[in-house]
C-alpha cells in the first residue's frame, strides 16, 4: 500500500490545478459572455492579416 | 443651433489615464453584429478596447486620457443601425455580479474538495467490508478531513453567515438547521476520526455545501439576467433630454444627468423627459401615461407636466421639478406610501415549510438522544445516533424544492416575455383570480395606430406613410409606421402646424391638416368619431383621410377570451371617460367596467376586492396605476409604462401583444404545484430517511445515496416547469429585440 504514499497527493495536486485553473477564468472574465464566446471562435477576422 | 452630446457624466476614469464607457446596444441580431461593432469602434481614432458582450446586448470602449470623445463612437454606431445609449452599471446589477461569482468560486471549491473527498470515500467504504486496514482507514478519514474542513469553512459561508443574522435575529431560516447539519456532521466526523472509528461524514458534509450552492448560484445567476435585460430596456428608454445652458446654448445629456433646476428644451413630437413645471411655451400634449385620457389638453407657462407625455405641437421649455413641491405627484406618493405600508407581508411557501420544518428536526433529534439513553445506550452511541438524524434531515431537498422551481419558472417566463421584479411573484401570480385591466396604454397599444389603414388603397397608404417620414408630428408617426421600411421623399418640406409636402412622381403630394390638403374642414369632423384624430392626402385628386386612435393591442380580445375561459374575473378600471372605457369594455366582452376613476378610486376598488376576499392582479401603465399597482395582490406593468409604475409592478412584460399576461398567470400555476409537489418529495423522503436514522441504521453510504439522490429528484421535477413554457408562445415581438439574445442564454440555464 506504499503507492498511495505517491498516488493520493499526486490526485489531490492534479485536482488543485484544475481548480486554480478555473478560479484563474473566472476571476479573467471568461464567464462573462458565454454566448459571445461560442460565436467568436468561428470567426475568422484575426486570419486576415496573415493569410490575404 | 447646434447640439452637442455631453456623455462625460458616464465615463469611467483610472488614476492611469485609462478611460472606459459602457453602453447598452439596441439592434444586435445575430453574431456577426459582434464583429462588425467591434472592427468599426477600433477604426475610430484613440479607442484602446472595444469589446462587445453578446450574452447582455453591450459594448465597453476604453481609450487613454482624453483621445476621444465618446459622442463620436454612439455617432458611428448609430450610422451603422444601432441604437447606443450610454449605460452605467445599476448598484444592484453590479453587486449581483459580484455574488453570483463569489458563489461560483465557493461552488468550484465545494466540487473540488467533494470529488476528492468521495475518492477517499469510496475507497473507505470498499475496504470497510473487504480488507481494508485501520492504519490506511485513519489515513483517508485525516487526508478527508484536512481537504473537507478548510473546504467546508470556505465553501460553507453563505449559508453561515445567513444563519448567523438570522440567529441574531432571534430568528429561524432554512440556512440554520443546514448550517447545524454541516458543522456537527464535520465534529463528528472529526472525533470519530480521532477515535479510529470505521464511519466518517465528510463526503455527506461538502456533498451537502455543493448541492446548495448550485441552487443559490442558479437562483442568482437568473435574478441576474433579468436585471441585465431591465437595465438595458431602462437604459435605451431614457432618451438624452436637450439641457438648455445658462448660456443659452444647449447640449444632450443622458436623462438621469438631469437634476432639479434645469431646464430642458422639449420640441414637438417628443416625449417630455422630466416632472417639472412649463417656463416659457405652448403646446398640446398627450397625457394618457398620466390620467390615462386620450383627450390631448392644451397647456401653458407654469402647467406641471409629467416625464412621458408626448408633446405635440409646439416646443416648451420646461424646469425640472424638485423632489416634494407638491400637486398631482405628491397625491401618487402618499398613496404610494400607503398601499406599500399596507401591503400584506407575503411569506413565501419555502419560509412558511422552513418554519415548521427547522423546530421539527431539532425536536425530532433531541428526542432520538433521549430515547437511546432511556433505552440504555451508551452516551457516545446515542449522541452519535442524534447528530445522524440531524445530517440526514439537513433540508437539502427542502432547500432546493422552491428556488429550484423559481429558477426554471422564471426562465420560461423570460422567454414569454415576462420580466420578474420580486422573488415572490410567481406564488402570488399562481394565487390571483381576478384582473383588473386599465385601459388606456395596458389594453390598447401605448401609440395611437391607423384605424382605416386596410380600407384604403395600398399605393396611397404608401405614399403618406413615406410623407408621414419627414414629419416630427406624433399622429404622423403612427401613420410611418403603416410602412416600417418606406424611405422618406427627397425634398419633402414640413410646414410647421400644418403638414408635408413632396413631390412625388411629378405631381406634388400633401399630408396634414384638412385645410393643408384642401379638403372640407366642417365635413371631415363630422365624420370622426370621439377619441379618433385624422390626417388628410392629397395628391391630384386623389384624397383620403387617415384615422388615427388608440387601438387594442392585436391579441387583446384572444387572450381576454382565454383568461374569462380560465375562469378569472375580469374588470376594466381607468382614468379615461366613461363612455371611451364602455367601448372598450363592449370591444372584450368585459361587464364590469368603471371610467373616470382617479388614482386614489382604483386602489379603493383594489381594497374592495381584497374585503371580498379577491386575489386581484393589477395590469396596468400609468403614472396614475402606481398606487393601484402597489395596492395589488399582484401586479404586472407593459415595458412602455411610466417608470414609477414598472418600479410598483411585480412583473414587466415585453412586446405589443398582451399573451404575456395569459401566459404569467398559467406558468406560475404550473410553478406553484411543482413546488408544492417538490416540497411533498421532501417530505416523503424524510419519512422514510428519519426512521431509519433514529433506529441508528444510517452509514454514510446511505446519507450519501440518499441526500443526493432527493436533491436529484426534485431539480429533476423542477425542469418541468420550463417544458411547457415554449409551446404557443407569442411570435417575435420587436419590443423585445435588446432581450433577444439573453433570452436565449436563460433557456441555457433554465
Amino acid at each position: 500500500m506504499n503507492i498511495l504514499v505517491y498516488l493520493v497527493p499526486v490526485a489531490l495536486t492534479l485536482g488543485f490545478v484544475g481548480l486554480i485553473a478555473f478560479v484563474w477564468s473566472l476571476r479573467s472574465g471568461q464567464f462573462d459572455d458565454l454566448d459571445g464566446a461560442a460565436s467568436r471562435v468561428l470567426f475568422d477576422d484575426d486570419l486576415d492579416k496573415k493569410n490575404s | 443651433m447646434s447640439i452637442d452630446v455631453d456623455l462625460s457624466g458616464f465615463v469611467r476614469q483610472t488614476d492611469d489615464g485609462a478611460r472606459g464607457i459602457d453602453f447598452a446596444i439596441d439592434g444586435m441580431t445575430c453574431a456577426a453584429c459582434i464583429v462588425e461593432i467591434e472592427q468599426a469602434m477600433k477604426k475610430i481614432p484613440g479607442v484602446e478596447k472595444a469589446r462587445v458582450n453578446y450574452s447582455n446586448s453591450r459594448l465597453a470602449l476604453g481609450w487613454k486620457d482624453d483621445a476621444l470623445d465618446p459622442a463620436l463612437a454612439v455617432d458611428q454606431l448609430r450610422r451603422m443601425g444601432y441604437v447606443a445609449h450610454p449605460f452605467e452599471l445599476a448598484e444592484a446589477e453590479s453587486r449581483d455580479a459580484e455574488h453570483a461569482k463569489y458563489l461560483l468560486r465557493c461552488l468550484a471549491v465545494a466540487g473540488f474538495a467533494g470529488m476528492n473527498v468521495m475518492l477517499l470515500s469510496v475507497s473507505v467504504w470498499a475496504g470497510n467490508i473487504s480488507d481494508i486496514t485501520p492504519e490506511t482507514r485513519d489515513m483517508f478519514h485525516w487526508l478527508s478531513a484536512l481537504i473537507a474542513l478548510p473546504a467546508a469553512a470556505f465553501s460553507g459561508r453563505p449559508f453561515f453567515t445567513s444563519a448567523l443574522a438570522a440567529l441574531k435575529r432571534h430568528a429561524l431560516n432554512m440556512d440554520v438547521p443546514i448550517s447545524l447539519g454541516i458543522l456537527l456532521a464535520l465534529g463528528m466526523s472529526l472525533v470519530e476520526t480521532a477515535n479510529h472509528q470505521h464511519n466518517a461524514y465528510f463526503d455527506s458534509a461538502l456533498m451537502l455545501i455543493f448541492f446548495l450552492l448550485c441552487g443559490r448560484y442558479l437562483e442568482q445567476m437568473m435574478r441576474q439576467r433579468t436585471r441585465a435585460v431591465a437595465g438595458n430596456i431602462a437604459a435605451l428608454r431614457s432618451p438624452l433630454a436637450a439641457r438648455v445652458n445658462a448660456d443659452g446654448s444647449v447640449t444632450q445629456v443622458p436623462t438621469a444627468r438631469i437634476v432639479a433646476g434645469d431646464v430642458v428644451l422639449v420640441r414637438p413630437g417628443e416625449r417630455i423627459p422630466v416632472d417639472g413645471s412649463v417656463v416659457s411655451g405652448s403646446s398640446e400634449i398627450d397625457e394618457s401615461i398620466v390620467t390615462g385620457e386620450t383627450r390631448q389638453c392644451a397647456i401653458g407657462e407654469g402647467a406641471e407636466v409629467f416625464s412621458g407625455t408626448l408633446n405635440f405641437s409646439g416646443a416648451l421649455k420646461v424646469r425640472a421639478r424638485a423632489v416634494g413641491s407638491g400637486g398631482f405627484l405628491d397625491e401618487i406618493e402618499r398613496l404610494l406610501e400607503n398601499a406599500a405600508s399596507a401591503r400584506s407581508h407575503y411569506v413565501g411557501l419555502a419560509e412558511r415549510a422552513s418554519k415548521i420544518y427547522a423546530p421539527v428536526v431539532h425536536v425530532t433529534a433531541a428526542a432520538t438522544l433521549a430515547g437511546w439513553l432511556i433505552a440504555g445506550a451508551s452516551a457516545h452511541d446515542s449522541i452519535v445516533t442524534a447528530i445522524a438524524v440531524l445530517i440526514i434531515t439537513c433540508p437539502c431537498a427542502l432547500a432546493l424544492a422552491v428556488p429550484a422551481v423559481h429558477v426554471t419558472a422564471s426562465g420560461a417566463l423570460f422567454r414569454a416575455g415576462v420580466l420578474l421584479n420580486g422573488g415572490h411573484a410567481i406564488e402570488r401570480l399562481a394565487d390571483a383570480d381576478t384582473v383588473v385591466f386599465d385601459k388606456t396604454g395596458t389594453l390598447t397599444l401605448p401609440e395611437p395606430r391607423v384605424a382605416n389603414a386596410h380600407d384604403l388603397p395600398q399605393h396611397l397608404v404608401e405614399c403618406a406613410a413615406r410623407l408621414a417620414r419627414s414629419s416630427r408630428h406624433p399622429l404622423a408617426r403612427a401613420l410611418a409606421q403603416e410602412r416600417p421600411m418606406g424611405a422618406p421623399y427627397d425634398g419633402a418640406r414640413e410646414e410647421a402646424g400644418a403638414g408635408v409636402m413632396a413631390d412625388v412622381d411629378g405631381m406634388e403630394a400633401r399630408l396634414g391638416s384638412a385645410a393643408f390638403c384642401g379638403l372640407d374642414v366642417a365635413a371631415m369632423a363630422q365624420a370622426l368619431d370621439e377619441g379618433a384624430s385624422a390626417i388628410c392626402y392629397r395628391r391630384g385628386n386623389e384624397t383620403a383621410v387617415f384615422r388615427i386612435r388608440q387601438t387594442l393591442r392585436p391579441d387583446a380580445v384572444a387572450t381576454v377570451e382565454a383568461l374569462k375561459r380560465r375562469g378569472y374575473a375580469i374588470e376594466i378600471i381607468s382614468g379615461d371617460s366613461a363612455a371611451a372605457t364602455q367601448a372598450i369594455g363592449d370591444a372584450l366582452g368585459i361587464s364590469s367596467c368603471t371610467g373616470g376613476a382617479k388614482p386614489a378610486d382604483k386602489v379603493a376598488r383594489l381594497e374592495t376586492l381584497k374585503a371580498e376576499g379577491r386575489k386581484a392582479l393589477m395590469v396596468g401603465d400609468g403614472f396614475n396605476d402606481a398606487p393601484a399597482l402597489a395596492a395589488a395582490y399582484v401586479s404586472l406593468s407593459p415595458v412602455s409604462a411610466a417608470d414609477v409604475a414598472q418600479a410598483s409592478a411585480d412583473a414587466v412584460f415585453l412586446g405589443e401583444n398582451l399573451a404575456p399576461v395569459a401566459h404569467a398567470l398559467e406558468l406560475s400555476r404550473v410553478a406553484r404545484n411543482l413546488m408544492r409537489q417538490n416540497l411533498w418529495i421532501a417530505v416523503i423522503y424524510n419519512s422514510v430517511a428519519v426512521p431509519l436514522a433514529i433506529s441508528g441504521h444510517v452509514t454514510p453510504l446511505i446519507a450519501a445515496l440518499a441526500m443526493s439522490g432527493s436533491s436529484l429528484i426534485v431539480t429533476a421535477n423542477a425542469l418541468r416547469a420550463g417544458a411547457g413554457a415554449d409551446k404557443d408562445r407569442a411570435p417575435h415581438q420587436p419590443h423585445a429585440r435588446a432581450s433577444e439574445n439573453v433570452r436565449s442564454n436563460a433557456g441555457a440555464v433554465a
